[in-house]
């Protein structure tokens, strides 16, 4: 369905090793904008560092990644410029508590993008006011939810305007109640056409917001297929396996 | 009473001897006061390059020779009495006899705080979660901006009682800025006592000073602590 659109990611031969450890092990794939990749599989299985790859937070020791045509991988890439574009949302948050709502979001686009105060907090406030959060601009996050504050760390790294946003396991640190508020805030970003890397144990999720996902096991990519195949129809030995213990 | 009196009369009123109080309260002051804005200043810089050679697993050549530099000058300062490096710094490193004995102190006890305060803010800095790190790089902050923007200000507050705890002991330490025949509190107080032939008052006078600048500075310090700690309910 994306076919046609233009690519964002290209991976190949992407390895990453651990002393002997091959956390990934060759994983080639390409995201194309306006997909969400649904990124599943049991723990300590690389998926979460597959993904942080793609912002070089884990330093690949094999392969390549080019991101909008040009390899972030090379070490003369100026892996600042890209991470601009490329947005993140962590398991634990991670907002700054040193500083207000507003001040979390506006930190990054008044000191990279150079932008004044009045923009950066204009466009701040409208964010926050299509998450419902509005009155808390001037809060600490400690005074937030589990909830609000991931909400909070998706428009944060909206603020940035990026090309596409990488989750991960948003949700694994929610209290269950407050899963559904994150997960309507993604769901609705998926459906205004922001391309999406997504690590989740959500399947439901996964299911019914993907456009394409992915099931890695020992740092490979097992299998790749729509929602509606990969869950329905699994062929992977493995997979089979997980999903009948996860779902 | 009557004893108390000339006994007061005798240490700071005749001759004028006060002066060597107020002119050693004056030096203490001045050495302290520069060598803590030196202390912080090396100190930084120390802890920021000893964090980034821990932080990062490939090191470019250029930090990991400012980082073995560091590790020296941390091992030379911890490892000597300040009183030995304010001999030093006086008797072979500035042998010009018209060197201000003022500024030697101030450079001795500022190289000597910088290494311990340097310990201080590595401490700091490695208290704060790697996700914050990763949170301000994800967002294109580069590692400068980062360190500047979100590392340093939460690992100044968790390390404010510790640095406080520096400042007292370098304030104290100045004491040994008799050694170089410097006028300080200590030294004052002691010129007093071999002059009149009676330590209690111009001792005790020492002493009550240096309480009263450490009582003001901790309240100072847990003033500013509360003020740090807005963020956090």
């Amino acid at each position: 369905m994306s076919d046609n659109k233009q690519i964002l990611f290209e991976i190949k031969d992407l390895c990453k090793d651990f002393g002997k450890v091959k956390v990934l092990d060759h994983i080639s794939t390409t995201i194309s904008q306006g997909e969400v990749v649904v990124i599943v599989g049991p723990s300590g299985s690389g998926k979460s560092t597959f993904l942080r790859s793609l912002n070089l937070l884990e330093v690949p020791t094999g392969g390549s990644i080019l991101f909008e045509g040009l390899d972030i991988t090379d070490p003369k890439c100026d892996i600042n410029k890209h991470r601009q574009k490329i947005g993140m949302v962590f398991q634990h948050f991670n907002l700054f508590p040193h500083k207000t709502i507003l001040e979390n979001m506006t930190l990054a686009p008044m000191k990279v993008l150079k932008k004044s105060k009045d923009e950066a907090e204009k466009q701040a406030m409208e964010l926050l006011k299509r998450v419902g959060l509005e009155e808390k601009a001037n809060a600490y996050p400690a005074q937030l939810s589990g909830g609000q504050k991931q909400r909070i760390a998706i428009v944060r790294s909206l603020c940035m305007n990026p090309d596409v946003i990488l989750f991960d396991e948003p949700t694994s640190a929610l209290d269950p109640e407050m899963v559904g508020e994150v997960l309507n805030v993604m769901s609705d970003l998926a459906k205004g056409g922001m391309t999406m890397v997504i690590v989740t144990h959500e399947m439901g999720f996964a299911k019914e917001v993907g456009t394409r996902v992915l099931f890695i096991d020992e740092g490979q990519i097992k299998e790749e297929n729509t929602p509606q195949e990969f869950f329905d129809h699994p062929q992977n030995e493995r997979l089979k396996e997980f999903l009948s213990k996860v779902l | 009473m009557a004893d108390l009196k000339a006994k007061f009369i005798l240490n700071f009123i005749e001759d004028n001897r006060w002066r060597y109080i107020t002119e050693g309260l004056s030096t203490t002051f001045i050495v302290t006061i520069f060598a803590i804005l030196l202390g912080l200043a090396l100190g930084f810089i120390v802890a920021v390059i000893r964090s980034t050679a821990d932080k990062s697993d490939k090191h470019s050549i250029i930090i990991k020779v400012l980082d073995s530099i560091c590790k020296v000058y941390l091992t030379i300062i911890r490892g000597t009495p300040a009183m030995i490096q304010l001999l030093i710094m006086y008797y072979i490193v500035f042998t010009s006899p018209d060197v201000s004995k003022r500024l030697v102190a101030i450079l001795t006890f500022g190289i000597n705080s910088g290494a311990y305060v340097a310990e201080i803010f590595r401490s700091g800095i490695m208290s704060i979660d790697n996700g914050q790190f990763e949170a301000g790089r994800s967002l294109g902050l580069n590692y400068a901006q980062t360190m500047v923007y979100i590392i340093s200000p939460q690992a100044f507050k968790n390390v404010l009682p510790a640095l406080a705890n520096e400042f007292i002991t370098l304030l104290k330490e100045t004491s040994i800025c008799g050694y170089i025949a410097l006028t300080d509190i200590t030294h004052g107080a002691n010129v007093i006592r071999s002059q009149t032939y009676e330590p209690l008052m111009p001792l005790l006078a020492a002493a009550a000073i240096y309480l009263i600048i450490v009582t003001l500075l901790t309240a100072g310090v847990s003033k500013l602590e509360r003020r740090l700690r807005t963020d956090e309910r």
